[in-house]
């Protein structure tokens, strides 16, 4: 359980709701369990915060079949936790986000980024934090790192993410959305001797301004993938904002710490009139 | 509340407010533990999972 996890059952509390946190690594689920006897365990509406992308995926679509509300749904927990389906969401709906070429083998992989030009950025599609993130500097690192990446296990590590390396300050942005609002923006800068701005990885946060630009790119991204409680990632490009990532279970230590807004309350607030309908 | 490392005995401290499901660890040797019950002001520890490739946000 991190930070958000305990400001999140606090909120909810003081709100008067009845929680009940549920561990997923002790969790059996039986696909013939009644959805009276599910409501019952899990409650009206349940928000999933599992650490673990797929645990928390399974166990949405679990209760989903069930007809629990989850949030967020399980197909938007797929598209986010996924950095290719993200990013195939975010072009087809005409959101400014980096190019990138897919490869699956790691000959092609080393075409993709030649193609894509160097310095690119190669990512795992499933992963968070900022870890296994590489730069691929000249063709000599590039061959070298895929090949590693061609050593490694799991089926995903097959799966080759090359993204052009955007022009940008030594920031990001990493926004909140709770429903239709974007409720908290926070700059995300790198620490020292790292160009990853990863708040795991000791990034720091500063008060970033709402403008007009970038809640508007900010929102288009979150109907994208399907909408919900979600933390959007934009960068500041020589062309403008582009949107990078949108994560599906947000972690917000960093924002909290330099937006008014109190950002548990308003996750709390929207699940609460999810629960009422 | 305190408790003891399983593994070299050191003292562990758990915040008044700690959470079933929090990692705690031990300022002697660095080992990781989740909090697995809390009860009658007693806790209970369980060693903490390590970092999975599909961890995170």
């Amino acid at each position: 359980m991190r930070w958000e996890e305990k400001a999140l059952a606090q909120e909810a509390k003081k709100k008067g709701a009845r929680v009940v946190t549920i561990d997923a690594k002790i969790l059996t689920l039986d696909s013939t369990s009644e959805p009276k006897q599910i409501r019952k365990e899990f409650g009206d509406v349940a928000l999933e915060r599992c650490i673990s992308y797929f645990r928390g995926l399974h166990v949405t679509a679990y209760l989903e079949a069930k007809g629990l509300t989850v949030i967020n749904p399980h197909e938007v927990g797929e598209t986010c936790g996924n950095k290719y389906l993200t990013t195939l969401a975010l072009e087809k709906a005409g959101i400014p986000t980096p190019r990138t070429l897919f490869a699956f083998t790691a000959e092609s992989a080393k075409e993709a980024a030649a193609k894509v030009g160097y310095p690119a950025v190669l990512k795992p599609v499933v992963g968070s934090w900022g870890r296994g993130v590489a730069p691929l500097k000249d063709r000599e690192s590039a061959n070298t790192i895929i090949e590693l990446r061609d050593e490694m296990d799991g089926a995903m590590n097959q799966i080759y993410y090359i993204q052009e390396m955007v022009k940008r300050p030594p920031r990001d942005i990493r926004t909140i959305v709770v429903g239709d609002k974007v409720i908290a923006a926070a700059y995300r800068y790198s620490p020292p001797e790292e160009w990853r701005t990863n708040v795991a990885r000791g990034g720091k946060t500063a008060p970033c301004p709402i403008t007009k630009e970038l809640e508007e790119i900010v929102l288009k991204s979150a109907k994208a993938v399907g909408g919900g409680v979600l933390g959007v990632d934009a960068m500041e490009s020589p062309e403008g904002l582009v949107v990078h990532e949108v994560n599906n279970t947000v972690e917000f230590k960093g924002a909290s710490q330099v937006s008014e807004v109190n950002i548990p309350a308003a996750i709390i607030g929207y699940v609460l009139e999810l629960a009422k309908r | 509340m305190e408790t003891n490392c399983g593994e070299c005995g050191g003292t562990i401290k758990i915040p008044k407010d700690a959470v079933v499901g929090e990692i705690v660890s031990c300022p002697d040797c660095g080992l990781e533990y989740e909090i697995s019950k809390i009860s009658g002001g007693k806790v209970e520890l369980k060693p903490a999972e390590t970092v999975g490739e599909d961890w995170g946000e």
